[in-house]
């Protein structure tokens, strides 16, 4: 697909056992992350968004099972690592931003504490690690950085507690960084600014992004590549200027015009939703996954799975219309 | 934290005042006269009237409250009518033995159930975690006095390990003398502890902080034990703070099975004997007790927590 990519994910499933039902919550799943390149991925909740990232940093939940497939990192298969390896990858060489900024650092403990807690593999001295998280701390603007070392996350606000987290994944230099949904549980102001300290971050670290959102205008601002998921599988995938401009799948189509800045400019204003519900993923129909929700369903998508069709140059769609 | 710790000092010490005025209030509503009980059935009304007037009874119940906080803050606690001792001396020479019974007995619970519980935790629904959940709950479920008892009659009976009954003589004889009376006092709240700290800690670790800290490679020994243990105790700290203060009184049984000196028999004796200033007295080391523990558990808290140092 794409020269030099930092991170292959090659035909990923993973499963999960919840009251003797098997929900199936990834099938198939192939994506690249190229070297420096942001990849955004969006589709609406329980698509498999969450465990898509938290497959790669392997932190899945003990009722989950990997049914096949492989996420190869820097030449390493990531499910070949024993736990302390995984260890050492985690928060250094990848690293990650949660959604919610809430309940995402620890609450009894200092804030600078956790900000050299993160460098617990580096040898150097703590004054070092210090100073490190003092510069992190005032690169992403939070004022007087060196006082507020001693303060607590709940002394903070939440865009205040997101920036922390950016500082914290600032520290680690890391060579692919994975925001889940940075910006959700912030207001539209803080947004901008996260987004802004993120670009900033990739321009100063030159690290890889995978970028969660359901937001497809910060997708289309920060992202050169998108990546489309349904129902657990990815329906469509391409350079985001390709895909926003000549997006093919329906279901893909359908969540563009659900986008508020769309719905403004028409001159219905009447806010366009996809019918149906996602199908029960402990009980999946045969044929096309989108078929019962999808406008331009025929006979053949009720019985045959679509393949992966390449319409042009790293632009490809699962949908039986091409 | 200063701020906080003055504050809940403050607190407990209104807290003392309106418990023992309460006491004080409860015991004289409570049916029989101590004087006349003290004498016996044949007091003339005028060797009655004397003992009242001795014990400060005659005068107006609010006068008698404030001249007993008077007494109690100069270091007089009243005279025990029936050994004409001084209280505070009479409890003086007891308290040690409950304190040490209650340190010990939540020492080794604390030792043995805190590790139990997080242990227990880390590995939900292991045989360990349910042999050690069916062990809490048959230690929480058995009363103290059984446990004494048994104890009693299978280690200073039948084996003959530790002494039957007694305080002891010198370091290594009271040692001896406590090692069963601790174990009855502590095995139920070796049960409690493993719990409480077994159930907060799965909650904690559920939380979505302990997922981030995981992800940025901080190493399970690391996780466990700085990031999820300190709000995992939490719980566990007040409940101990709590557990003390009802165990002053509550190691009665243990005292009296093991006819060790202490508070909870002294208590008890005095109550049987309607011996009003050595109740007072008792009871207002107790109460102060308890609040001393629950207070100091507090604080161990906010340390603990800085969310907490910012309430009250």
């Amino acid at each position: 697909m794409l020269s030099d990519p930092v991170l292959q994910i090659r035909n990923l499933s993973v499963e999960f056992s919840a009251r003797k039902r098997t929900i199936r919550a990834l099938r198939n799943i192939d994506l690249d992350i190229p070297r420096g390149g942001t990849v955004g991925v969006v589709g609406e909740s329980g698509c498999g968004k969450s465990t898509l990232i938290l497959s790669i940093m392997r932190l899945l939940a003990p009722n989950s099972k990997i049914v096949s497939g492989d996420i190869v990192f820097e030449d390493r298969s990531l499910f070949e690592l024993t736990e302390r390896e995984m260890q050492s990858v985690r928060g250094n060489e990848i690293s990650m931003i949660f959604q919610d900024p809430l309940t995402s650092l620890n609450p009894v403990i200092s804030v600078g504490q956790q900000l050299i807690d993160v460098q617990y593999r580096d040898s150097v001295a703590k004054k070092v690690k210090q100073q490190r998280a003092i510069d992190a701390l005032s690169q992403v603007g939070i004022p007087d950085a060196e006082a507020r070392l001693s303060s607590f996350p709940h002394q903070f606000s939440g865009g205040m507690r997101q920036r922390i987290a950016i500082a914290m994944t600032m520290i680690e230099e890391p060579i692919l960084l994975i925001a889940d949904e940075p910006t959700t549980a912030l207001d539209a102001t803080l947004e901008v600014q996260i987004i802004r300290e993120l670009k900033e971050l990739q321009k100063q670290s030159r690290c890889s992004i995978l970028f969660v959102s359901h937001h497809l205008g910060v997708v289309a601002d920060l992202c050169d590549y998108v990546v489309v998921m349904y129902a657990g599988e990815i329906v469509e995938q391409g350079p985001v200027r390709d895909l926003f401009y000549n997006v093919r799948h329906p279901y893909a189509q359908k969540l563009l015009e659900c986008d508020p800045a769309r719905i403004v400019r028409s001159a219905e204003k009447k806010f366009p939703t996809i019918p149906g519900d996602l199908p029960d993923l402990g009980n999946l129909p045969g044929g096309c996954i989108f078929s019962n929700r999808c406008h331009s369903a025929f006979d053949k998508c009720e019985t045959h799975s679509p393949r992966r069709t390449e319409v042009s140059t790293g632009h490809s769609v699962s949908c039986h219309l091409y | 934290m200063l701020v906080y710790v003055l504050k809940r000092i403050g607190l407990a010490l209104v807290i003392i005042i309106l418990a023992v005025t309460l006491l004080y209030l409860m015991i004289h509503a409570v049916p029989g006269d101590p004087a006349t009980v003290m004498l016996g059935p044949r007091a003339t009304p005028e060797l009655i009237a004397q003992l009242h007037q001795r014990m400060g009874l005659d005068k107006p119940l609010p006068v008698q409250i404030i001249s007993f906080f008077g007494r109690v803050l100069s270091g007089d606690l009243g005279t025990d009518v029936f050994q004409e001792k001084p209280v505070a001396g009479i409890i003086i020479s007891v308290v040690p033995y409950t304190l040490i019974l209650v340190g010990a007995g939540i020492a080794w619970s604390l030792a043995l159930g805190i590790p139990l519980g997080v242990f227990s935790a880390l590995r939900p629904d292991s045989w360990i975690d349910k042999v050690a959940g069916i062990l809490s709950v048959a230690f929480i479920a058995m009363p103290a006095f059984v446990v004494g008892l048994y104890a009693l009659l299978l280690f200073a009976v039948t084996l003959g390990w530790f002494p039957v009954i007694g305080g002891g003589e010198g370091f290594a004889g009271q040692l001896h003398h406590l090692v069963l009376p601790a174990f009855t006092v502590g095995l139920g709240w070796v049960g409690y502890l493993a719990r409480i700290v077994r159930a907060s800690m799965l909650e904690v670790l559920a939380e979505n902080h302990v997922r981030h800290a995981r992800a940025h490679g901080l190493p399970q020994r690391v996780v466990h034990y700085q990031y999820v243990l300190r709000i995992a105790i939490l719980p566990a700290v007040t409940i101990v703070g709590i557990g003390i203060g009802a165990m002053l009184s509550g190691v009665v049984f243990a005292e009296i099975i093991f006819a060790r000196p202490g508070l909870g028999k002294l208590i008890f004796v005095a109550v049987q004997q309607r011996n009003f200033p050595l109740i007072m007295g008792t009871v207002l080391v107790t109460t102060t007790l308890f609040v001393v523990a629950t207070t100091l558990s507090d604080i161990v808290n906010a340390l603990l927590d800085p969310r907490i140092r910012e309430r009250l």
